[in-house]
């Protein structure tokens, strides 16, 4: 049961190309892959954690007021995440700038919330929670090592492609300027999107 | 008046919501199939963008930022609200889209049914916390720039929906590889539309 709860959401019913769910704080952090990586673990800390705590209160929260109570957890736990950013990762914490913020309106997280957490108990909502974080931290992860591969020729920042295959040291290769634009995040995630419904073909 | 015009032209065109930083994407693939209920969602969109933003903007400067608590007593200079913005951002939203959603529905139950679900869904849109991140973050100095921002951004992505939509209208016409159809193409025309926007870059009035 559990496993089934851990598993789905990675491939089968991944959040960002199946749902279309949270795309919206994700892509603009896709230009270097460390700032992606650090997005995605914040993500799926706020959206596990997010999910465990409104499970624990949801015999407690009264139906009309439960967006302002989803709203106020989310969004503490993301004011968590932004000081222990600012604190220990200053670098990356100014990279990441308005899309730290941006967490508290990731479809995702009230997406789960609504749709798992209310429902069941805190450990399952917690591995749910965990899991879609995850799965979108996949999708983060893969369109980030594209983009700075072929953008940048680095990963990490460290130098991949070697500097005497560049047309500056007598080579042939040039970095591709393009996948630095935003729109290159966009046709990327097209072409997963393309991949994953390819593989699933349920969705015509 | 010059930095308001270029303000203006800059967040319809160069900083648009959806090109440049992917903002408000939930919905805008969401409500993308006619042009009539995206063009609801753009000007409800607009239209919360313009309440929140000041509201905001004069909560940060009054409220939140370093030192900003000065007026009321010089003794609170030293105090820094400003950990709890994004948790008063977002308080401020969810009430706007609320009271917005009482006048749409007694005033225009047409437009109230059409929109449905999704009214509710400005309140958790990127665009408007986004927003009101980016005023806080880009400091502009008054009001009134603060007000070009919301309608220019607003209108950036009403017409980045808008346009969007009337794509995907004629699509469904077209003959696109099945594991494409519906989101994937959308993805890529999104991202094809981005670099056509691209070309504005660098405009300055």
């Amino acid at each position: 049961m559990n496993k089934r709860i851990f598993l789905d959401p990675l491939f089968k019913n991944n959040p960002i190309p199946v749902l279309a769910l949270g795309i919206c704080s994700a892509l603009a952090v896709t230009v270097k892959l460390e700032p992606a990586m650090v997005m995605a673990l914040s993500v799926t800390l706020v959206t596990g954690f997010s999910s465990m705590i409104l499970s624990l209160l949801r015999n407690t929260i009264p139906n009309r007021i439960r967006i302002i109570v989803q709203l106020v957890v989310v969004a503490t736990l993301v004011i968590l995440v932004d000081q222990v950013l600012k604190a220990f990762a200053w670098e990356i914490s100014k990279q990441l700038s308005v899309f730290v913020g941006l967490i508290i309106t990731n479809c995702i997280i009230m997406g789960r919330i609504e749709a798992f957490a209310l429902y069941n108990k805190p450990f399952p909502s917690l591995v749910d929670g965990l899991a879609n974080g995850l799965g979108y931290g996949i999708i983060l992860i893969a369109v980030s090592v594209v983009r700075e591969l072929l953008g940048s020729g680095t990963l990490m920042g460290y130098q991949v492609i070697p500097q005497q295959w560049y047309v500056a040291n007598g080579g042939v290769y040039e970095n591709n300027g393009l996948f630095i634009l935003p729109p290159m995040a966009l046709i990327i995630l097209g072409l997963i999107v393309w991949v994953f419904n390819a593989k699933n073909a349920k969705r015509v | 008046m010059e930095q308001i015009a270029n303000i203006f032209v800059k967040s319809i065109f160069v900083e648009n919501m959806i090109f440049a930083y992917f903002l408000g994407m939930c919905s805008y693939l969401a409500v993308s199939k006619t042009v009539k209920t995206a063009s609801g969602l753009g000007l409800a969109v607009i239209f919360v963008l313009l309440i929140t933003l000041p509201v905001n903007y004069l909560l940060d400067r009054y409220v939140l930022a370093p030192g900003a608590l000065a007026w009321i007593n010089p003794q609170w200079a030293g105090t820094d609200l400003s950990f709890l913005s994004f948790i008063l951002f977002i308080a401020v939203i969810a009430a706007m889209v609320q009271l917005v959603e009482m006048v749409v529905e007694k005033f225009a139950p047409a437009l109230y049914n059409s929109l449905g679900i999704f009214l509710p869904l400005i309140a958790v849109n990127c665009a408007i916390l986004g927003a009101s991140l980016f005023m806080q973050e880009r400091d502009y100095r008054n009001i009134q720039e603060v007000i070009t921002f919301a309608l220019g951004s607003g209108i950036g992505w009403y017409l980045a929906i808008v346009s969007i939509a009337a794509i995907r209208e004629k699509l469904s016409y077209s003959n696109i590889p099945a594991p494409m159809r519906g989101l994937g193409i959308a993805f890529i025309i999104t991202g094809l539309m981005g670099i056509a926007f691209m070309s504005f870059m660098g405009i300055q009035i």
